[in-house]
């Protein structure tokens, strides 16, 4: 498998060979961060701009982890806090940036597309740490990873994804690589929060969480985001986690040893209860810890694709 | 290409590293604080098969690790594929150890090089042996080896390959001329 991409855009335009190997070679960066000096000089020398357009901590603090675990020198970006105010375009500030010779952006950003557009308009590496509802590619791959790790394959498993599925492009990104690898997806939501078209992207729909969980090897709990206006016409938070809600009762229905998941930040009584969150099934402290080094094995490859490219041209 | 001699067959192989393992003992004056690190692949294969020898001489089991260099290599942009990160499995501690390195080839000097950087990040060895099977020379950096199989003479356009049974299905050392 030779990885020849120099960007990282989504999961949708991904084999599964490509994916298979993103995941293998992020099992081998995991002992990286288990050593005593934490720290490879594989990307020594390079930059690593985090250009943020919505807030993000634990994406952010995690692709600086992993830059700086590789030896890269880090510049982070708040768009609040920049010429983006001054109304800068998204490409003007990805040539700037390559201007000042840095080698990959990691690039979060509120419209769906955005960072294929960055990827079109630059020759470094544009990684999408998520744009709108589109792709997350990062987190499902974390995801995926960690569910691996647990379950030692990925083939085969049935995964639920419970949550506001419309507006989640951890949903989507989790989606087309499970569905890649080989397992079954169900997606469960009240029905306002399922979008169309999402079986058309390889997804069973419920509406009823306790079938949705019934069959399933694990369960990927997606935040509610009761800021956003769209979920004013839904029930609050009450409700919602009585209907939904990850529960010790609910588990106890489900498969012994299900897997649970959340990308974070949880909130505690509405996705789930806190026994199940901090309880034997959740992996979710797992998953920071896989995360780095799914996005070392991201920047590893992107970066060097480039240098070859660039070589060969 | 074209193999242009068969240098070492299976028994070849197998006094050259049962002579490394009494050479290993002797210098070392025994197995206590000892530990054998292969480079990936063959480095890693051989690694092994040594620690089954120091066995067989001294009754005693040394900690044997593996080692990938792919991070820590310094042609990572010049060479066409990309190599693939394999893991590094070290599950002791180094500090303090008389460290043998193992490697198949001893050529330009750079894995070795690259080996060392990764080593030190690990903790602080005693000492850092070098042991390889074959030593063809063409050294680009001051490194040496303080045992070897055999050493070859060898021109730059050939290649030196080592097949081992673990991987390659059979033991022996090959000069294939390009």
């Amino acid at each position: 498998m030779n990885w020849n991409k120099k960007d990282l855009l989504g999961l949708e335009e991904l084999s599964k060979e490509e994916l298979e190997h993103i995941l293998a070679t992020a099992e081998s960066f995991k002992e990286v961060s288990t050593r005593e000096i934490k720290k490879v000089p594989a990307l020594r020398g390079k930059t690593v701009v985090n250009l943020f357009y919505e807030p993000s901590t634990r994406t952010r603090v995690s692709f600086e982890v992993a830059a700086k675990r590789l030896s890269a020198d880090v510049i982070n970006i708040a768009t609040e806090t920049s010429s983006v105010k001054k109304g800068e375009t998204l490409i003007d500030t990805g040539r700037n940036i390559q201007a000042l010779k840095a080698d990959i952006i990691v690039m979060r950003h509120n419209y769906s597309g955005a960072a294929v557009m960055l990827a079109r308009h630059v020759d470094i590496s544009v990684v999408n740490a998520g744009d709108g509802w589109h792709e997350h590619p990062t987190q499902a791959l974390l995801d995926i990873f960690t569910l691996k790790e647990k379950l030692g394959r990925i083939e085969g498993l049935q995964v639920a994804i419970v949550g506001d599925i419309a507006h989640s492009r951890v949903a989507r990104s989790n989606i087309w690589g499970l569905t890649k690898l080989g397992a079954e997806v169900t997606v469960c939501a009240p029905k306002i929060l399922i979008p169309p078209g999402i079986e058309e992207m390889g997804a069973k729909v419920s509406l009823n969480i306790n079938e949705a969980l019934k069959n399933a090897d694990a369960v990927n709990v997606l935040r509610m985001q009761f800021e956003r206006d769209e979920l004013n016409a839904f029930p609050k938070q009450l409700e919602y986690f009585k209907e939904f809600g990850i529960t010790k009762e609910r588990l106890k229905e489900a498969k012994k040893g299900i897997v649970v998941m959340h990308p974070g930040p949880i909130n505690r009584g509405v996705e789930m209860s806190s026994e199940v969150a901090d309880g034997a099934n959740s992996v979710i402290l797992e998953q920071v810890t896989n995360g780095i080094a799914v996005r070392m094995a991201v920047l590893f490859l992107v970066a060097q694709a480039r240098d070859i490219n660039a070589n060969t041209h | 290409m074209r193999e242009k001699a068969k240098i070492l067959d299976p028994e070849a192989i197998n006094r050259a590293m049962m002579r490394i393992a009494h050479e290993i003992l002797e210098k070392n004056k025994g197995t206590e604080s000892l530990c054998i690190i292969g480079i990936r692949n063959r480095g890693a294969y051989l690694a092994q098969r040594l620690a089954e020898r120091i066995k067989k001489i001294d009754a005693a089991d040394v900690p044997v690790g593996v080692l990938d260099i792919t991070l820590y290599r310094d042609d990572l942009t010049l060479i066409a594929s990309q190599p693939v990160v394999h893991k590094t499995e070290i599950n002791f501690d180094i500090s303090d150890k008389n460290l043998i390195l193992v490697d198949d080839v001893l050529y330009s000097g750079r894995t070795i090089r690259a080996a060392l950087d990764a080593l030190v990040d690990f903790g602080r060895p005693k000492s850092i042996q070098l042991a390889v099977l074959i030593d063809r020379g063409h050294r680009e950096l001051p490194i040496r080896a303080d045992y070897v199989g055999k050493n070859i003479p060898t021109a730059q356009t050939e290649t030196v390959e080592v097949r081992l049974h673990e991987c390659d299905d059979k033991d022996e050392v090959v000069i294939i001329e390009k």
